[in-house]
């Protein structure tokens, strides 16, 4: 196991390079006015000055140069200030929503991770059950709704879904709205007196014993939560059933219920665990999805995360926010995913015994 | 030396066994039996039947648009027809007062009215929704085939190349597939599409693009997997030893007799690229405002969500349109499953 995970570790700075270059690369589409906000604030007003930055800023000399540049940042030789520098943190500066990029992800990323955390548990959790239904009561009828069921979730768009969700919890019976907080509740969270602790809203409100907030939180969450999980259960659903179909035909179950053990132990005890092993690795691939930020979900319910944000800065055609994200996510997930695969690597007994 | 010679006796019983004794058809011959139990396996339950109606339906509209919808006699025929300017949406049935297209032939027939009016209604800026959602149809089956088309030959290429060659060019392919898969699809071909349209202007070829640019890596694992197996047996190794030159060994001995799975796996993704795209289009990237296509049509929807339970068409008669559109390809998909599980052999 350890070779898999030295091997798999070994493939990290490869993804870094690679992500790096190939947003470097999509970057270089813009011209190099429009790339100083990598640098500066604002546009330089006339050709002298924009001249001068092309300069200092080194957008006149070879792409390795321009690359390398734009990784670690430029440091002023008499003040000693790093400008610039993706490596450092410094994703440059996002003009359409003015502030630096990475100010608008560190306001963004705990909406999306607070959203991620309640998202999990519905997701995983339910779509494994479904599946599981459905397998042991092949053919019957719950399996032909679970099949009907999981086609007709993997035909919903998320945004007609979405939709569908407003008109009828929003619109109609006004339960659920969109949104991230109620308007007098948002002002108690930017005050002064409103703890943050965490950062992430759900939590930052227990901690400060307000639960009307946290309720106030959840309730615009359920309606991301619904959509998210519905689409992405009938996945888990299809899974889930092939994995457990195919542990129920081995041998050992079959010696199982002959010595007689109750279906449920049979069930629960001998075949779920062993049918669970696809099902971990698109449980993490899932949660790595939703830590990326859930682009259309999140814009559908107006919901402050970064796949929201990501999009608006895309229609507003602001490439270097745009890229930030891209950044950020990219780094994310590179992490994320090595989580994944070598946590996958504990749980599977034949990487783990390899 | 005594020659031994072997005669073939006179019975032919064994042979006989072996002859088929159904009859074989043309399109059997031509594709083989291993791909022509795909293509019938893909027609055999009801559920594809359905999907396939539903898809074959959709062409057919497709192809009628002008004949169901009619466009205005100059202009691009794709830019959705507005009755006025006014923002609040109007319910279907409401006559068209300025700037309708010609009434269809077909209208007086079914209707008996002598009006044409919004057969489902407009949405935000008088855009008439049924001829956005007639002409969608083409805009759908036109990105989806070429996307679809674009990526496959990509994929393809790469993924054979990959596998032929195996060793360090096979390790350097995969690392770029890889980094490549590193973002969500939908989140990459935003990005890219962000960054593209600048250049190129507000059009479908943005969104192509970045949908084509992100969508080749999935193909070229398929066909890698199956050239690699394809690629040890032994008619590869006979062509090897006359000496036949690698690229014609790759192109006209093994790419023919491993390519089928994924030929039909990219029909069938039509359906998820018609929704990429649409989801890409409903966050306001891609054409430009008042193009007919699913996802725009749907957008407009997004300032009128307080109070959708008065407008409730913006987002019904799209979105059934979109949903019925993939769940089409979707059931045919599901068939397919079916059949290429080696488990399933031999009940379908």
């Amino acid at each position: 196991m350890t070779t898999y995970i030295i091997r798999r570790l070994l493939l990290v700075p490869v993804l870094l390079v690679g992500v790096t270059l190939l947003i470097f690369i999509m970057l270089q589409t813009i011209s190099p006015i429009e790339r100083t906000a990598l640098y500066v604030r604002d546009i330089p007003k006339n050709d002298k000055a924009i001249d001068g930055i092309i300069k200092l800023y080194g957008f006149d000399k070879p792409w390795y140069v321009q690359y390398w540049r734009w990784l670690v940042g430029r440091v002023d030789a008499t003040t000693g200030v790093r400008k610039g520098g993706i490596l450092f943190g410094d994703f440059g500066y996002s003009r359409t929503s003015s502030q630096p990029v990475e100010e608008l992800i560190k306001n963004r990323f705990p909406n999306t991770l607070d959203l991620t955390i309640w998202a999990v548990g519905p997701v995983i959790m339910v779509g494994i059950w479904m599946g599981v239904q459905t397998a042991v009561h092949q053919n019957g009828f719950i399996d032909q709704a679970g099949r009907i069921f999981s086609i007709i979730g993997t035909s919903f768009p998320t945004f007609v879904f979405g939709l569908l969700m407003i008109l009828i919890f929003y619109a109609t019976l006004h339960w659920l709205p969109p949104g991230r907080l109620s308007d007098n509740f948002s002002q108690v969270v930017d005050s002064d007196s409103f703890h943050h602790y965490t950062y992430l809203l759900t939590f930052d409100s227990i901690l400060n014993g307000r639960f009307d907030i946290f309720w106030d939180a959840i309730k615009h969450m359920l309606l991301p939560i619904l959509t998210l999980s519905y689409i992405s259960w009938a996945t888990f659903l299809r899974v889930t059933r092939g994995s457990m179909l195919e542990t129920l035909r081995m041998e050992y179950v079959t010696t199982a219920r002959a010595k007689g053990l109750a279906e449920r132990d049979v069930i629960n005890k001998h075949a779920r665990p062993n049918a669970m092993l696809p099902v971990v690795t698109l449980a993490g691939f899932q949660v790595v999805l939703l830590l990326g930020g859930v682009v259309i979900t999140e814009s559908v319910f107006n919901y402050p995360g970064i796949g929201a944000a990501a999009a608006r800065a895309a229609v507003n055609l602001d490439v270097i926010t745009v890229l930030g994200f891209a950044l950020f996510d990219g780094f994310i997930l590179i992490i994320a995913n090595l989580i994944v695969d070598v946590l996958y690597a504990f749980v599977d007994p034949r990487v783990r015994l390899s | 030396m005594a020659q031994v010679t072997t005669i073939p006796t006179g019975n032919n019983d064994l042979l006989q066994e072996a002859a088929p004794t159904r009859h074989i058809g043309t399109i059997e011959r031509f594709v083989g039996p291993e791909n022509y139990r795909i293509l019938t396996g893909l027609l055999k339950t009801p559920a594809s039947i359905v999907g396939l109606s539903l898809i074959i339906f959709y062409a057919a509209i497709a192809l009628a648009a002008p004949m169901l919808a009619p466009p205005k006699a100059t202009g691009d025929p794709f830019q959705i027809p507005r009755d006025g300017f006014s923002s609040a949406p109007k319910p279907p049935g409401t006559v068209w007062t300025r700037n309708a297209p010609a009434i269809p032939f077909w209208y007086k027939a079914v209707t008996g009215k002598d009006k044409w009016v919004h057969l489902f209604g407009t949405s935000e800026g008088q855009y008439d929704i049924f001829y956005a959602m007639i002409w969608g149809t083409r805009t759908a089956f036109k990105t989806g085939l070429v996307v679809t088309f674009t990526t496959l030959l990509i994929g393809v290429i790469i993924g054979s190349v990959s596998a032929y060659y195996g060793g360090i060019v096979d390790n350097l392919i995969m690392r770029v597939v890889d980094i490549f898969l590193i973002l969500p699809s939908i989140l990459a071909a935003l990005i890219l599409a962000a960054v593209l349209t600048p250049k190129i202007g507000k059009s479908l070829i943005p969104t192509m693009t970045a949908l084509i640019a992100f969508g080749w890596m999935g193909y070229s694992r398929i066909i890698r997997g199956d050239i690699l197996s394809v690629k040890e047996r032994d008619y590869v190794m006979a062509a090897r030893v006359i000496g036949v030159k690698d690229s014609r060994i790759l192109f006209r001995h093994i790419l023919p007799n491993a390519i089928f799975p994924t030929l039909i796996l990219a029909s069938l993704a039509i359906g998820d690229v018609v929704l990429s795209f649409a989801a890409l289009s409903f966050l306001g990237i891609g054409t430009a405002v008042g193009y007919a296509d699913w996802g725009q049509i749907l957008s407009f929807a997004r300032n009128w969500i307080t109070s959708l339970n008065t407008y409730w068409w913006i987002i019904v008669w799209p979105g059934l349109t979109l949903v019925l559109f993939v769940l089409g390809w979707n059931l045919l998909g599901d068939a397919l499953r079916d059949v290429l599980d080696p488990r399933m052999r031999g009940k379908i």
